[in-house]
């Protein structure tokens, strides 16, 4: 696809003005309504705005029953809890993962349906899990011989006990670590990054120190994730304004540009029938978003990247030309690289891994403290001007190139 | 990993699917097949990508292929899942990049590997609803060459 004059490529019409966060806890057993609204109120005065400016609202993934706890809140019941008067709206999950709501907001407003759109990530699935955690997720359940029948995607998967995400990503894994001779020292790097990124971070769910023994003791969920290399499920809702550019000049906090976007999906949408096993559709969404800024993978200061598994983050940094195809294992190898005080500071506020599984707009709103310069005690130094967030994994992949409007 | 009795997840039968589910009554993994360009298409769709056409087969394969991924799950998902146990994406010999998602039977759990030829062989689920015959794979011992 021929990349369009800059003038006329969307996000360069955007900028975020505005961040918010809930409360964040492992359960925190509040209305997760409640907590969607603490997080868009949040970023709508962060922004120096008022409900009553705000014209339009974009979540990810809207209404679902199942998974348990996925879907805090839709657009219509946040619509509805603000009485906003909306412009335009969406909500959905087939899109380029959770940032393809952000994309889908930039879209809006480039194209004149709305100024400042209210974009929002909400999940409960600390408390809707229960105590009986991700092992209650199963979609059987009631055991003693009882049948379930399944249509669609899963009837390929689940009846060989292939039961999500971590099996989907595991198989990947496993076919990239084969090829590239990855070790499981290095894929620790990630998990113990995060865990020291915690440290620094208040509203983290794990924060104590993790050594390289604590992660090689931890249980092997699915060879070869452990259970350190699994986000945590958590309760917590997070939202950003998408305001015009023009506008973000006027409001309260210094404005975060967006650069450049990457929606591309060049492969089958599938877990299991993609053409190669040792990449994501990630590779095309980064290609497209490189293609659109004369900005390179060197001028990155700070990478927030989807570390729902950990080993997603490693295909990312490839996906994004971080390090060159194969060579993840090697460039976070001993850690240092992706260190706060290292070249490519990865994940500086724990990532879902120890932070929470804030479902890809933890980064989000961690790259906008970054390029803000309000990371406070966990500021990447020097203050980075360009921030890559990447969310997603497998067949659903985003990514979004942000500046410090500096 | 499971025995019969207490087996939870089945797939819903549909005039799509059967083919794939219960082939394996004959002892043939079949699946579907453009009857214009030969083209191996799974999951099944209506019309064939590559030529458009809507004569689509069901044809049976050899039932042999390789391990292009696994893993050795350890983590009980399911109720009747009892870990460890093998899922491995097995991609048949008759078609580049066409593969199933199934388990790796009838051998340790750590003996599996990529690359490895597996063979097919059939779990019978007797169910009200239809039977299933589910499509698990097996180290093939008689594949000349590689592994």
């Amino acid at each position: 696809m021929p990349v369009a004059k800059a003038e006329n490529l969307a996000e360069r019409h955007c900028a975020i003005t505005g961040i918010g966060q809930s409360d964040v806890g492992r359960r925190l057993g509040r209305d997760p309504l409640e907590l969607t609204l603490d997080a868009c109120y949040a970023a709508i005065a962060d922004a120096g705005l008022e409900p009553s400016d705000i014209d339009g609202l974009s979540t990810y993934p809207g209404p679902m029953a199942q998974p348990k706890g996925f879907t805090g809140a839709s657009a219509t019941s946040v619509i509805d809890a603000m009485r906003l008067d909306v412009d335009w709206y969406d909500s959905g999950i087939e899109t380029s993962g959770q940032l393809g709501s952000v994309m889908k907001a930039c879209m809006a407003v480039a194209a004149g349906l709305c100024a400042h759109v209210v974009c929002f990530r909400s999940v409960w699935e600390g408390s809707a899990q229960g105590q009986g955690g991700r092992a209650s997720l199963g979609p059987g359940g009631g055991g003693g011989g009882g049948r379930m029948y399944v249509g669609d995607f899963q009837q390929w998967t689940l009846p060989f006990g292939s039961a999500g995400a971590p099996v989907w990503i595991a198989l990947y894994a496993q076919a990239h670590m084969h090829r590239y001779g990855v070790t499981t020292e290095q894929l620790a790097q990630i998990a113990l990054n995060g865990r020291r990124n915690a440290a620094r971070n208040d509203k983290a769910i794990y924060r104590d120190p993790m050594s390289l023994d604590d992660y090689l003791a931890s249980r092997m969920i699915t060879t070869p994730l452990r259970l350190f290399d699994c986000d945590v499920p958590c309760d917590g809702a997070t939202a950003v304004v998408v305001s015009r550019r023009e506008m973000a000049a006027d409001l309260a906090q210094p404005p975060v540009l967006v650069e450049a976007m990457g929606a591309a999906m060049h492969d089958r949408p599938s877990w299991d029938q993609p053409h190669d096993l040792t990449r994501t559709v990630g590779a095309d969404a980064g290609t497209q978003m490189w293609g659109r800024t004369a900005l390179t993978p060197a001028d990155v200061g700070v990478a927030e990247i989807y570390d729902g598994f950990s080993y997603l983050t490693l295909l990312w940094l490839e996906a994004l030309q971080l390090c060159p195809p194969g060579e993840s294992g090697a460039f976070i190898e001993g850690g240092t690289r992706i260190a706060l005080d290292g070249p490519l500071p990865l994940n500086t506020a724990g990532g879902q891994l120890s932070a929470g599984r804030l479902h890809g707009y933890g980064f989000l709103h961690e790259a906008c403290l970054q390029l803000r310069g309000q990371g406070a005690e966990r500021q990447v130094n020097p203050w980075p001007e360009v921030a890559v967030v990447a969310t997603g994994g497998g067949p659903t992949c985003g990514c979004l190139l942000l500046t410090s409007a500096r | 990993m499971t025995d019969d009795a207490a087996f939870a997840v089945l797939p819903e039968l549909t005039d799509a699917n059967r083919h794939f589910w219960q082939g394996g009554h004959d002892g043939r993994l079949v699946l579907q097949r453009c009857g214009g360009c030969g083209l191996w298409l799974h999951p099944p769709v209506p019309i064939c990508p590559q030529d458009r056409s809507k004569n689509l087969v069901h044809e049976a394969v050899s039932g042999r292929g390789t391990v292009a991924s696994f893993t050795v799950n350890h983590h009980q998902w399911l109720p009747g899942f009892d870990p460890p146990y093998v899922v491995a994406l097995v991609e048949l010999v008759e078609q580049k990049e066409l593969r199933l998602t199934t388990n790796v039977v009838n051998c340790p759990v750590d003996a599996v590997e990529i690359g490895q030829p597996v063979r097919v062989v059939f779990r019978h689920i007797p169910d009200p609803n239809g039977d299933i015959w589910l499509p698990l794979f097996e180290p093939d011992e008689d594949a000349g060459g590689e592994s």
